[in-house]
C-alpha cells in the first residue's frame, strides 16, 4: 500500500515534468513579478510579451511564476512534446 | 525619403506605436517625447511596487537598449505647443522636432478634488514611477494615513499604504465600495478582505477639507465635522485625459481627443490612442474611452499600423480587466455596472472602462464555490459581461464567450433556472470551443 502523501507527491512531479508554461497575453501588464520569483532568472516577462510558452530548457516548471503572478496571467499546460500521449516523433 | 513619426508619450499606447511602426517600416525616423525621465516600465505594477512584492527597478520592460535595437529615439521633455501647419511641435527647452505623423498618447492624470488644503504636502495621488517613489518616502516617516475615492487606484494606496506599516483608513462617501461596477455581495467580499489586511473602512464618510500645520497634511475634516488624524491623504477619485495640447490645436474633444476608427483625430497627420483617446466606434456611432493596460496597447498597435499608411480599423472589444482587489484576483469583461452612480468617483478611475457601467438589457446570474465567485451578465441570447472573482479558470472562456459574442441561447435556460451550475455550464461550454478550435 502506498503511502497518499508520497503518491500526491510522485503524480505532482510527473505532472512537472510534463507540462510548460503557457502564458495568456492579453493579461499581461508586464509588472515583472514572474521574472523576478523565477529561481533560475529566466526572462518570463519578455516571453510573455512575445506569446512564446515559457519552453526555456533551464525552466523547471515549479510553478513559482504562475502561483505568483497577480493577473493569471500564466498556467501550467500539459506539453504534447512531453506528455503520456507523444509518440517518438512528437505526434 | 524616410517618414518622421512622433509620439508623445512613452506608456504603453505610445511604446506600442512606436515597435508597430518599426515592425512595418525598417527606415522610419521614430522619436518618442516622454514627461518622464524612465524607459517604459509597468504602471499597474506600481501597486506591488507599493507593497513591496518587487523592488522598482523590476518595473523596467524595456531598457535603453532594447530602444537602441528597435532604433527609436527616446527623448525626455514636455511639449509646449504642436505647430500644425509646419508639422512642427515645440518642447518647452526650446527644441522641435518635425514630423510627418504625429501621435498623442499622453495618458490621462489624478484628479484633485476642489478641496481646502488638497495643495498640502501628503495629499498623494498615484499617476506615475514618480509618486510611488513620493509616497514610499512619505509612509516611511508617517503613523496615520486616509484614503478617499474608489475603483482599483484607490485599493492600490490604501493597501499599499497598509503594507508599509502606515494605519490607514479608507473613508467612502457610500455605503459600499466601487458601486457602480461591483454588486453588493462582491464589494463585501473585498471589503471584508480589507479588514483582514488591517484597513480600516469608514462609509457614508465625505470630505470637507484637508487641515494641514506648516504646509503639510496633519489631519482631514468631514462633512459631519469631525475630524480624523493623518499624515498622508491618498486621492483616487478619478482620472482627466491630457486635453490641453489638442485643444490647443481646435482638435474636437469630448471626454478624450475625438479620433475616428483608424485612431486619427480631426487632422489627418494626428492621431490620438490609449487614456487620452476618445475613439469612434461606426457599428454604433458610439465613442467611448477607457483607461485599461490592454486596451491602450491595442489601440497603439492600430494607431501605427494606421500611420505607416495601413488601413486598419480598429474594433474596440468588450473592455475587461484583470486586477486584485483586497487580495481576491478579479476580473471584469463587459458590461457589469449596476447603472447606478458611484459617489466616490468623480469620473472615469485608471484601471476602468466606461462600457462597464453601460446598461445593456441584461439581468444577473450569480453562482459562489467556497472563496471563487462568478457573475454573469445575461442578454437575449448573449452573455454581455462577467465578473470573476477568486480562480479565474473560467475567465478565458467567458472573454472569449463575450468579445466574439457567441449564441448561448441552448444554454441560456439553465443558466438561469440554475444558477449554482453556473460554473459547469461556462465550462462546458469553453470546452465546446476548445474542441470547435475556437478558443
Amino acid at each position: 500500500m502506498t503511502n497518499p502523501l508520497l503518491d500526491r507527491d510522485r503524480l505532482k512531479r510527473r505532472a512537472m515534468v510534463s507540462a510548460v508554461v503557457v502564458a495568456e497575453s492579453v493579461r499581461c501588464v508586464e509588472c515583472g513579478i514572474c521574472s523576478y520569483n523565477c529561481p533560475l532568472g529566466i526572462d518570463v516577462r519578455s516571453r510573455v510579451r512575445l506569446g512564446l510558452p515559457i519552453a526555456d530548457r533551464a525552466c523547471l516548471t515549479c510553478g513559482e511564476c504562475v502561483a505568483r503572478c497577480p493577473r493569471g496571467t500564466l498556467r501550467l499546460e500539459t506539453s504534447a512534446v512531453f506528455g503520456t500521449d507523444a509518440t517518438p516523433d512528437g505526434g | 525619403m524616410a517618414l518622421r513619426h512622433v509620439i508623445v508619450g512613452n506608456g504603453p499606447a505610445g511604446l506600442t506605436a512606436a515597435e508597430t511602426i518599426r515592425l512595418h517600416d525598417a527606415d522610419a525616423h521614430i522619436t518618442i517625447v516622454g514627461g518622464e525621465d524612465h524607459p517604459f516600465y509597468s504602471r499597474p505594477g506600481l501597486a506591488y511596487v507599493l507593497t513591496g512584492a518587487i523592488p522598482e527597478k523590476q518595473l523596467v520592460a524595456r531598457t535603453d537598449k532594447d530602444y537602441e535595437r528597435a532604433q527609436i529615439r527616446r527623448t525626455v521633455g514636455t511639449v509646449r505647443r504642436i505647430e500644425p501647419a509646419g508639422h512642427r511641435i515645440e518642447l518647452t527647452d526650446g527644441r522641435t522636432l518635425a514630423y510627418d505623423c504625429l501621435l498623442l498618447a499622453v495618458g490621462a492624470r489624478a484628479v484633485r478634488p476642489e478641496l481646502p488644503g488638497i495643495d498640502l504636502e501628503g495629499v498623494v495621488t498615484l499617476d506615475n514611477l514618480d509618486d510611488a517613489r513620493r509616497i514610499l518616502r512619505l509612509a516611511k516617516k508617517a503613523k496615520r494615513a486616509c484614503v478617499v475615492g474608489g475603483g482599483i487606484t484607490a485599493l492600490e494606496l490604501a493597501e499599499g499604504l497598509a503594507a508599509q506599516g502606515v494605519e490607514t483608513r479608507y473613508l467612502m462617501r457610500g455605503d459600499r465600495y466601487w458601486s457602480g461596477v461591483l454588486d453588493p455581495h462582491e464589494s463585501t467580499l473585498v471589503e471584508a478582505r480589507l479588514v483582514e489586511d488591517g484597513i480600516r473602512l469608514h462609509h457614508g464618510v465625505e470630505l470637507a477639507a484637508v487641515i494641514g500645520n506648516k504646509g503639510r497634511v496633519t489631519a482631514v475634516e468631514t462633512r459631519a465635522g469631525d475630524r480624523l488624524s493623518c499624515d498622508l491623504l491618498g486621492v483616487a477619485v478619478g482620472v482627466q485625459p491630457r486635453l490641453e495640447l489638442a485643444q490647443q490645436i481646435g482638435l474636437p474633444t469630448g471626454r478624450g481627443i475625438w479620433t475616428d476608427e483608424t485612431l486619427q483625430t480631426a487632422d489627418p497627420y494626428v492621431f490620438a490612442a490609449g487614456d487620452v483617446a476618445e475613439v469612434l466606434d461606426p457599428a454604433t456611432g458610439r465613442r467611448g474611452v477607457d483607461s485599461l493596460w490592454s486596451i491602450a496597447i491595442e489601440q497603439g498597435r492600430t494607431a501605427g499600423e494606421n500611420m505607416t499608411g495601413l488601413h486598419r480599423p480598429y474594433r474596440r472589444p468588450a473592455p475587461f480587466n484583470v486586477t486584485k482587489l483586497g487580495g481576491v484576483t478579479t476580473t471584469i469583461i463587459g458590461a457589469v455596472g449596476s447603472g447606478g452612480r458611484d459617489g466616490d468617483l468623480v469620473t472615469l478611475a485608471r484601471g476602468d472602462s466606461g462600457a462597464w457601467r453601460e446598461r445593456l438589457d441584461s439581468f444577473a446570474v450569480a453562482a459562489d464555490t467556497g472563496v471563487n465567485h462568478l457573475r454573469l451578465m445575461l442578454g437575449a441570447n448573449l452573455i454581455v459581461g462577467a465578473v470573476v472573482m477568486g480562480d479565474q479558470a473560467l475567465s478565458r472562456g467567458l472573454q472569449h464567450l463575450i468579445r466574439e459574442q457567441v449564441d448561448i441561447s441552448l444554454v441560456r435556460d439553465l443558466l438561469v433556472d440554475q444558477a449554482a451550475e453556473a460554473h459547469q455550464v461556462v465550462a462546458a461550454l469553453a470546452e465546446r470551443m476548445v474542441s470547435l478550435g475556437t478558443l
